[in-house]
């Protein structure tokens, strides 16, 4: 079943001088035929992180060529019918792309069978990508990063400030026992040389402290004990509420992958590896043949790549694929308890929730932690406070106009159930 | 009715003896023993030293988180998404049984059957055989390699060896099979018949022989016709039980049931009647009832035949008149003014009996009309002279070569002992059992063929209905397809693959006429399954039936009295053939009728077991040393109401001794006591049998007084049919509560603030009257859920695991305290089934014991039960009015005490568990959760695309199995549901009213508002019958 791997890349460079060439086909909005309203462009962001990125950038030549203005090296006709199938469009010797297909060793682009429309909005998001500066999606990530960082140093200033109040008033408490202390000592100076004091003033005035005296009472042992027991007694609790929370485990994995290249320099949307994102209960660990689709070509002489080769069972002076193949036993990180259920997709696809919400700034990653604890505390915590992600979904419009009639809030998940016991197990 | 109508469970509750009253009160019969031998009190030391190391255990393993591995696929196959189920059409096939489904695998794995909706043979239901059939896969019993006198083997040196045998024997080749309904698997036959001129012969473990000769001589094919039981107004049955062990009954269920359907716009249905000796699933199911001997079952038809001939001007036959005829005159009227309409039908195994019936038939205008003689079902097809020649010439040495195609004649026919002998007078013997059974262990040459579903294959069940099997899974061991090795053995390089692909396009492709390419037809094919050619018919002339002849013939051999004990051998619904008896969860399943598991008996009357001076207690017996065709045993006894008098029953399936360690040493193998006489082999044995009580006592895992209703007895409501077209309520009882303002409805009255439902609001209804008792629900329930098997012993200590019960209850309209009429009642009563689950109460009262929240309410109208929380004080249980909690007593997963718990305890066996389900822990209570894991997912795929789940998205695992359609589970909510419109469902401020006038609360008076529904069991009977019974 070894698709024929290597030639991948070529065609999308194809895609992009097409685009130019035959502009005014149908569209009326652009004299390139290439309308560029928001809604396109946004759907064809997501086509193009989900199925190009991995081998083009807008500015940067990676596998394919680089696709900044595109739409007007080439005709919308010729893009059309290279993006669904450039092997046909070399085969039928169309010049262009034969060019092409020498010029990037003969990969092939695989053939996507998308519809006018969609391509349309590809172009689209490929045609405003080309008019922005060349530095933009990097600031954009940055922008991301940003606010998750705000967020977490947020959290240390106030906790900050907490931990200063506390100094301060510890030492303006320290102060006043030793100017009490001054005081009471002055006063029993001056007492002392006072000669018309009668007995009982006298004792107590000179009254010795007994240190053994009061290291041996009971209420001192007592005390001492009972602190000790209590003291022992919260570390254990606490310990034993640590038992099984691995928030920062980071293990060693068998290829040194770096989530800080693929996600965060060449933005690959998750879903282009985590297959299962959007569909299933786990996000799935990708097979290694989604690796192959770009690393038959890139960085084929690394020595982790080469770990895939091993795996995968490939052998790049070929290009042939043999039949023993091993496959890579990844250190898992993040552990559910097998009594707790967990969908991917109800949170991602349903929910629309950030990958980041959960893993962390996992674009910033070399190896991967585990960001958050991962407790049910957290689990709960976070159905408490999140608003249930309603829009444009019939699923939800009774429940919303119910939750409307008796409530200003926002309709939060635990408002529809989310922290019912057999949500998660069962 | 209800007032005067006295309900039981068992004899034991009838006679309410002592000891089932000991039993009754407590929830939790036996206590868990902790100390080492038994007897011996556990000492302190014991405790500390448990205490101990427990401690110690929790700290160690607490210290180190282990390492867990995350290993993706290499190459992700493209339709496979770990995690997301896939489903695939195949066909189950064990023996000669059969059922179109489809296979839910998981990473791969098959861990789940469904029926195939799109069968119209049959019927899109499962049985409980096909549901347990996926854990069968999983024996680490099978064979896992070919053998050669035991000893591992290549498949070259088996197919060197085996051609050079073959083509040294001169033809004197025999190929032994159970009936063939797969074209290609009879082609690979063919081809071996061809290259050596081997002769094949099929036989069938409960034989329809007689019934295929008889059609054969009045229609000129050899043949079982198809049955519409659906169009059917009356059907008459001696002692055919069409719903329990009839090839395709999960079909006949269906057909069966839409007839017994009623609503506001259908106020008829169906009247059966069932003449038998044994209480099968047919006559549990039957309107009127009439215990006979198989000895007078010939002169039985023969007066009906006369009856109905006198009616419709047939020719009468001399036949001697049956002592009490009254049914029978009033079974030919019905026939009579149904004509057209009904069905008669026999299991009789003696053809002249089953001429009389096809001549029954022809009177009344059947075919045609509710039998089609130009379909034949393929299901049965052996042929009991053939065999027995077979079986003589094998002991003769006349055959020097016989091939057993995934048949076990030693033990499952009636000669297995003589096939036992004869196989080493063979110079070479070759079976492709899954395992070493007790054929397959005598032969020289062991080529295990695949499971079915490792296999492809075609199957052809009735006349122009196809039906393809497709490999779920890689094959688990080194084995290869049977048909395969029959080619290769020919001398034909065939894969099994294009094998069937071939036969699919000659057989079907090439007659279809469809205008898509060979390949996109068998795409299409292989999609849905299945594949019906319109107009395939047998062509057939008659029927031509000497009936004077016939009941010469019957006059002769059957007896109007016979005083002889009599033995009648059946198929039962859990082990049924013993083909899969060394499967856990079919061992455990209660009987329907009998509710016994992990054992046969003799079912005797109970008039029979008190002649014997057999002393009853609960769940404890006798052995009697028992005789028939030679063969003595010592065998249990089991008194069921309902057996004829003067007979016995013993269940066949058991008595394995080579099958595996689940089903060797359960019972004893009935079918030695079958008899064989001029080639034709009977399960009734009417000479010859005896029976001696050894004094020795036995006890037998009954299930059936588990969990009583402490005489609570309005939970059954039933009513007869003219009743119901009057009043549809008829039957319902309606409980009032003292107030102080008066009494009131239970509802009205409450202390509870009742749950408010904004979003899904999942309820169940089961008719009562559509649910045949079959089980299949039990075993899917325990598929689904992971539900452990517990063996016999805890079944005994009232612990079994099983989630979902099917309460049979036993009936008469006896006055109470009228012990004579009673106990008539007892010999022959009225049988209600009643599937019984959680009933996810709104007003739970479960809920408010729990010490730690384990058991609580969700906003969908579940009462959710959650095993990470709950400490086992099993409170809940005893609180339960309904007894449907279960405890994990044990650890039932990785404990060698719990082996037979086969998918638990080893690795293979554990690759049958749903993922989507947890395994429970020991000491924490688990219950039905009206499979809240597929409630989810059915909401996650609606959310997903943005819509409100409908029906196809959620089904509950009990309610798709079911045959008979008796259960619909739905969110009640949704006024489109299924459930909302047949209960009629007004949704209330606080609560949910059925306007369907037969749906009802079981013990609506406790105010639990449950959200399962059920609705009245209506019989098809005359008012008068009461009358009638009472006089008699």
């Amino acid at each position: 079943m070894s698709i024929a791997p290597r030639f991948v890349l070529t065609s999308v460079t194809y895609l992009l001088f097409l685009f130019i060439s035959f502009g005014s086909l149908a569209q009326d909005e652009a004299a390139d035929g290439i309308p560029t309203d928001d809604a396109l462009v946004s759907a064809g962001e997501s086509l193009f992180k989900a199925n190009c990125t991995q081998c083009h950038a807008i500015n940067e030549k990676v596998i394919g060529p680089a696709l900044k203005d595109v739409h007007e090296r080439r005709s919308k006709e010729w893009l059309i019918s290279w993006i669904r199938n450039s092997q046909k469009l070399i085969q039928s010797g169309d010049e262009t792309a034969v060019a092409l297909w020498e010029e990037y060793n003969k990969t092939a682009m695989p053939a996507y069978p998308f519809s006018d429309e969609e391509i349309t909005s590809l172009l689209s998001y490929v045609k405003v990508e080309s008019s922005k500066e060349p530095e933009a999606a990097p600031v954009a990530a940055d922008a991301g990063a940003g606010q998750t960082g705000t967020a977490a140093s947020g959290d240390s200033v106030s906790s900050g400030y907490v931990t200063a109040i506390l100094v301060v008033l510890i030492v303006v408490l320290v102060l006043i026992l030793v100017v009490l202390g001054l005081i009471v000592s002055v006063l029993t100076k001056y007492l002392k040389d006072q000669k018309d004091l009668d007995g009982a003033d006298e004792e107590i005035v000179n009254q010795r402290i007994n240190l053994q005296k009061v290291l041996t009472s009971d209420f001192v042992i007592g005390s001492v004990v009972f602190l000790f027991v209590a003291l022992l007694l919260k570390t254990a609790i606490d310990g034993a509420f640590t038992i099984g929370v691995q928030q920062g485990y980071q293990p060693t994995q068998p290829i040194a992958f770096s989530h800080k290249i693929h996600a965060g320099q060449y933005e690959i949307d998750c879903n282009y590896c985590h297959t299962g994102v959007r569909k299933s209960k786990a996000a799935n660990i990708p097979s290694a043949n989604i690796c192959m689709n770009c690393h038959t070509a890139i960085k084929t002489e690394s020595p982790e790549i080469q770990k895939i080769y091993a795996a995968i069972d490939y052998d790049p002076s070929t290009g042939e694929y043999g039949e023993n193949t091993k496959p890579i036993e990844w250190v898992r990180i993040h552990n559910l308890p097998d009594l707790a259920y967990f969908n991917h997709s109800q949170h991602v696809k349903v929910g629309g929730l950030e990958c980041q919400t959960c893993h962390g700034p996992i674009e910033e990653m070399d190896v991967v932690y585990q960001y958050s604890s991962l407790t049910m505390g957290w689990c709960i915590n976070c159905h408490r406070e999140t608003e249930v992600n309603t829009k444009d979904n019939e699923y939800y419009n009774k429940l919303v106009e119910l939750h409307a009639e008796h409530s200003k809030e926002p309709m939060k998940v635990e408002d529809i159930g989310g922290l019912e016991c057999s949500k998660c197990h069962y | 009715m209800k007032e005067t109508k006295k309900y039981w469970k068992g004899l034991e509750q009838l006679k309410n003896s002592d000891e089932f009253q000991k039993h009754a009160n407590k929830e939790f019969p036996e206590y868990l023993p902790i100390g080492g031998a038994e007897g011996e009190e556990p000492s302190r030391r014991d405790f500390l030293k448990l205490m101990g190391f427990g401690i110690a255990a929790v700290s160690l393993a607490a210290c180190e988180t282990p390492v867990k591995k995350a290993i993706p696929y290499v190459k992700k196959p493209v339709s496979v998404d770990p995690t997301m189920p896939n489903y695939y059409a195949s066909t189950f096939v064990s023996g000669s049984d059969y059922c179109s489904v489809l296979v839910k695998t998981r990473e791969g794995r098959p861990i789940k059957l469904e029926g195939n909706s799109l069968s119209t043979f049959s019927g899109g239901g499962t049985s409980s055989q096909v549901e347990a059939s996926v854990l069968s896969l999983y024996d680490q019993e099978r064979l896992q390699q070919p053998l050669i006198d035991g000893k591992k083997a290549s498949w070259d040196e088996i197919d060197s060896a085996v051609s050079k045998e073959l083509a040294a024997a001169n033809g004197k080749v025999a190929i032994v099979t159970n009936s063939i309904a797969s074209p290609a698997t009879q082609a690979s036959i063919d081809a071996l018949v061809a290259a050596y001129g081997a002769t094949h012969v099929a036989y069938d473990q409960s034989s329809f022989s007689g019934l295929l000769a008889a059609y054969e001589s009045a229609f000129g094919t050899r043949m079982l016709p198809s049955h519409d039981f659906s169009k059917a107004k009356t059907i008459v049955s001696f002692g055919a039980d069409f719903l329990g062990s009839w090839p395709n009954h999960t079909g006949n269920n269906k057909q069966f049931a839409q007839t017994r359907k009623l609503d506001s716009k259908k106020k008829e249905m169906s009247r059966l009647y069932a003449f038998e000796s044994n209480l099968s699933l047919t006559g549990a199911n039957a309107d009127y009832r009439t215990p006979i001997k198989p000895s007078q079952e010939g002169l039985y038809v023969a007066n009906l035949y006369n009856a109905v001939a006198a009616k419709l001007g047939g020719t009468k036959v001399k036949v001697a008149k049956v002592e009490d005829d009254v049914v029978l005159q009033k079974a030919a009227n019905d026939l009579v003014s149904a004509k057209g309409a009904s069905i008669v039908i026999s299991g009789s195994n003696d053809s002249e009996v089953q001429k009389l019936v096809i001549a029954i038939n022809q009177l009344l205008g059947s075919y045609g009309n509710t039998i089609d003689p130009s379909k034949s079902v393929n299901l049965r097809k052996g042929d009991d002279a053939a065999f027995a020649g077979f079986v003589k010439k094998l002991n003769s040495g006349a055959i020097s070569g016989v091939i057993f195609y995934n048949c076990n004649p030693v033990y499952d026919h009636a000669l297995g002992s003589q096939i036992a002998a004869g196989i080493k007078k063979a110079k070479f013997a070759v079976s492709t059992s899954d395992r070493s059974d007790e054929t397959s262990s005598l032969v020289k040459y062991q080529a295990p063929d695949h499971h079915y579903l490792e296999s492809w294959n075609d199957f052809e069940p009735v006349t122009g209905q196809f039906s393809l099997s497709q490999p779920a899974i890689k094959n688990i061991f080194d084995t290869r397809q049977a048909q395969e090795s029959f080619l290769k053995w020919a001398g034909q390089e065939v894969s099994a693959y294009d094998h069937v692909r071939a036969s699919w396009n000659k057989n079907v492709y090439e007659k279809s006429g469809e205008l898509a390419g060979a390949d996109g037809f068998w795409n299409k094919c292989l999609h849905d399954g299945v594949y019906e050619l319109k107009g395939a018919a047998l062509t057939v002339s008659g029927p031509d039936v000497d009936v004077t002849g016939a009941a010469a013939a019957i006059s002769k051999k059957y007896k109007v009295n016979s005083t002889e004990l009599e033995l009648i051998l059946y198929t039962n619904y859990s082990v049924g053939d013993g083909t899969q008896a060394n499967n856990p969860w079919l061992q455990e399943m209660p009987d329907p009728i009998t509710k016994a598991t992990w054992d046969n008996y003799l079912t005797v009357s109970p008039k029979q077991a008190e002649e014997w001076g057999i002393e009853l207690g609960d769940m404890s017996t006798q052995t009697v040393s028992f005789t028939a065709n030679g063969v003595t045993e010592e065998i249990p006894v089991l008194p069921q109401p309902g057996q004829a008098y003067g007979t016995v029953g013993l269940a066949v399936g058991y008595g394995r001794t080579k099958a595996g360690k689940v089903a060797n040493g359960v019972g004893v193998n009935a079918y030695q006591f079958a008899s064989v006489a001029n080639g034709s082999t009977s399960f009734a044995v009417t000479s010859g049998v005896s029976a001696t009580p050894t004094g020795n006592g036995y006890q037998i895992a009954q299930t059936q007084t588990h969990q009583t209703y402490m005489g609570r007895e309005t939970v059954i409501q039933e009513t007869v049919l003219n009743k119901y077209q009057k009043d549809p309520q008829a039957g319902r009882h309606f409980p009032k509560i003292a107030t102080s303002e008066g009494y009131k409805k239970p509802y009205a009255v409450s202390l509870w603030q009742g749950h408010e439902y904004n979003n899904h609001h999942w309820g169940m209804m089961i008719d009562l009257n559509s649910c045949t008792g079959c089980g299949s629900c039990t075993i899917a329930c325990q598929t689904e859920n992971n539900i452990p098997v517990v063996g016999k012993q805890e079944v005994l200590n009232r612990r079994e695991m099983h989630w979902l019960r099917i309460d049979r209850y036993y009936s008469s309209d006896a006055e109470e305290g009228d012990l004579k009429a009673m106990e008539k009642a007892a010999q022959n009563p009225e049988v209600t089934f009643q599937p019984m689950m959680c009933q996810q109460c709104n007003n739970a009262p479960c809920e408010t014991v729990c010490p730690v929240a384990a058991t609580t309410h969700s906003s969908e109208g579940l009462n959710q039960m959650t095993y990470n929380r709950c400490i086992g004080t099993r409170y809940c249980a005893n609180n339960c009015p309904y007894k449907v909690r279960r405890f994990n007593w044990f650890k039932y997963h990785d404990n060698k005490q719990f082996d037979k718990n086969m998918s638990m305890n080893n690795d293979l066996g554990k690759m049958v568990l749903n993922p989507d389900v947890t395994v429970r822990a020991r000491g924490v209570m688990e219950k039905c959760s009206f499979c809240v894991q597929r409630i989810q997912s059915g909401k996650l795929s609606a959310k997903k695309e943005g819509r409100r789940p409908t029906d196809e998205d959620v089904n509950v695992a009990c309610a798709a199995s079911c045959p008979s359609e008796a259960l619909v589970f739905g969110d009640m909510k949704n006024p489109e549901s299924r459930i909302s419109q047949m209960l009629q469902i007004k949704q209330n401020e606080k609560s949910v009213e059925a306007r369907e006038p037969r749906a009802y609360h079981v013990l609506e008076e406790l105010r639990v508002m449950p959200n399962v529904w059920y609705l009245t069991k209506v019989r098809n009977k005359d008012e008068e019958s009461k009358t009638e019974k009472a006089e008699a």
